[in-house]
């Protein structure tokens, strides 16, 4: 092994260590983020007795569920049951490894480590655990595998509730796939590449994807919500139909890990939407292109921040809509998010080549400045016949029985 | 039309969802900045918005004369009204002929905290009180005898009066 692959894996474990704790507590203190947010939009105080305003509430829940009982339905598949929380885990970690989460760092290093021989970096590290150069696709193939532990669990429980609750869970996931997966098609189309390195380097170059690929982040984020099991998306576990759904026969460890699943999902599906629409840890003003320890820290706090608001935006969604009807719910998802994202990429892929091949643009930020003027009017359009309930209808809309017979 | 049908009007046009759900997140982030109503309970027991009611009936509380000794005569007029027959009382008296009680008990796990022992007392000497912290670490502490009854400081309810039923 040469010394520059020696120091590569020795940076990339400090890199993975680093990533896995702190998404680990991360995901412990967002289920304190999520019951202080919930008390604070209902006028409470939230947990506040267990450390310094209740910091140390998740430590105490986890005491609390390693120490409890664990129980297995009699006539559960045993092996199955055991494996759908891991399966449910796994891919939602898995996700964190290709978010770049700061500037690459520059480092020079050369030493000796007794027997071990020479640990060597030059030049620029990346501040991913795995600089794929297939990132988004990986994210699109891994997150489809969440399912997995979802579906399973509800099918090895052995009981209606749970049953029902993986039923709604895959029909869920996967119909909301499609959208997702056709919504981010027109930031390829912008960035013509799937690294997630260079999708933020074309952010910054141009403009932050919100503004030119507006229509894409709104299906997104909503097919996000779904993806997530998140409200007003969380028919799988509906607990005034399903008890808790998909986990109603899990209890201690087990349980947790489907809780920690799904905050990691949030915080996965958090930093796709920080990274693919608002410029990852881009800064805009090209103040984050000189580079240094300093631009690393700067950029890595304003990732930061950028995914902590939007954690905190699915935490005021979640406070703020009531859930979905189960057939609304497909309804949105395939009557509307889905024609919507295919009509978007047929827009986008027009625009594009009309602003490049026929007016002859090539400025990335006049490019894209173009396409967001293109926004403006087709969001008018699409959020003008969303307000007025043509796509998504409520009870009361359904239309008389004259009218679906005339 | 059948009879008794009530066709709802819904509306037909101005349904709004985006505008809906933004007013729900609009509402929803004010509340975050409002004042909590949460009362920190172990912390504050009583506030400006919020204090136990004075006719509270809660364990009761024997009061005392100058003495120190009880003020009961031992007639047995509340074990004989208490409903839940919750009052163990063993009549004593002393060389003047002074009633007093050798036993008195309540259980306050039998007790349904009517204040009828009160409303009959004629000496006015056994209360139901302004109290609710009443944990204990086994069962027969809840069996209150005359000296825990006797020191009990909590305030006495005042009970409902009926020429004032609204506490003015």
């Amino acid at each position: 092994m040469t010394p520059e692959m020696k120091g590569f894996i020795l940076l990339s474990v400090i890199k993975m260590l680093l990533v896995f704790t702190v998404i680990m507590i991360g995901v412990a203190l967002l289920t304190l983020m999520e019951r202080k947010v919930s008390a604070w939009m209902q006028n409470r105080r939230g947990p506040n007795r267990v450390g310094w305003a209740g910091l140390l509430q998740p430590a105490a829940d986890g005491v609390k569920n390693i120490l409890k009982e664990e129980t297995f339905p009699a006539l559960a598949n045993q092996g199955l049951f055991f494996l759908a929380p891991a399966l449910s885990f796994i891919p939602a970690l898995l996700l964190s490894a290709v978010i770049p989460f700061a500037a690459p760092l520059p480092l020079d290093f050369d030493f000796s480590l007794g027997p071990l021989g020479r640990f060597a970096h030059h030049g620029l590290m990346p501040m991913v655990v795995a600089d794929l150069p297939v990132g988004f696709l990986f994210v699109l193939s891994i997150s489809s595998m969440g399912v997995y532990g979802i579906a399973l669990a509800g099918w090895s429980s052995n009981s209606k509730y749970a049953l029902l609750g993986g039923l709604r869970a895959s029909a869920q996931m996967i119909s909301y796939e499609v959208a997702m997966g056709l919504s981010l098609i027109p930031v390829l189309l912008m960035s013509g590449n799937v690294s997630f390195g260079a999708i933020i380097h074309e952010q910054q170059v141009g403009l932050w994807y919100v503004l030119p690929l507006f229509l894409s982040f709104f299906v997104f984020l909503i097919s996000g919500f779904a993806e997530t099991n998140r409200l007003p998306f969380d028919l799988p576990e509906a607990e005034s139909e399903l008890i808790a759904g998909y986990h109603t026969e899990y209890s201690a460890m087990k349980f947790s890990f489907f809780f920690i699943a799904e905050y990691a999902n949030v915080v996965t599906v958090c930093a796709m939407v920080t990274t693919l629409f608002f410029g990852g840890w881009d800064i805009p003003g090209h103040w984050d292109e000189q580079g240094g320890v300093l631009q690393t820290l700067v950029t890595g706090g304003a990732f930061f921040l950028k995914l902590m608001f939007w954690i905190f935006f699915v935490m005021w969604i979640r406070w703020t809509l009531p859930r979905f009807r189960y057939d609304q719910l497909m309804a949105l998802g395939w009557k509307v998010l889905m024609p919507l994202a295919l009509a978007y990429i047929m827009v986008v892929c027009t625009a594009i080549y009309a602003i490049e091949h026929v007016a002859g643009i090539t400025n990335p930020k006049v490019e894209a400045l173009a396409l967001f003027g293109v926004n403006v009017v087709v969001g008018l359009l699409v959020f003008g016949l969303l307000d007025s309930g043509m796509f998504v209808r409520g009870s009361g809309r359904r239309p008389a029985t004259s009218e679906v017979t005339g | 039309m059948a009879i008794g049908v009530k066709v709802m009007k819904r509306p037909e046009r101005q349904v709004s969802y985006v505008r809906a759900t933004l007013k729900g997140m609009a509402l929803t982030f004010k509340h975050m900045f409002e004042p909590k109503v949460t009362m920190q309970y172990p912390e504050e027991k009583s506030t400006a918005d919020w204090s136990i009611s004075q006719r509270w009936r809660g364990t009761h509380r024997m009061l005392t004369d100058e003495q120190g000794r009880s003020k009961c005569v031992a007639c047995g007029l509340c074990p004989q009204i208490c409903p839940a027959n919750c009052i163990k009382l063993v009549p004593g008296e002393d060389e003047q002929g002074n009633r007093y009680p050798l036993i008195y008990e309540i259980d306050e796990f039998r007790c349904v905290f009517c204040g009828y022992c009160q409303e009959v007392c004629p000496e006015e000497a056994i209360h139901v009180g302004v109290h609710f912290e009443n944990a204990e670490y086994t069962r027969g502490r809840f069996v209150y005898d005359l000296e825990r009854l006797q020191s009990q400081t909590h305030p006495v309810s005042t009970l409902w009066d009926p020429s004032d039923p609204r506490g003015e």
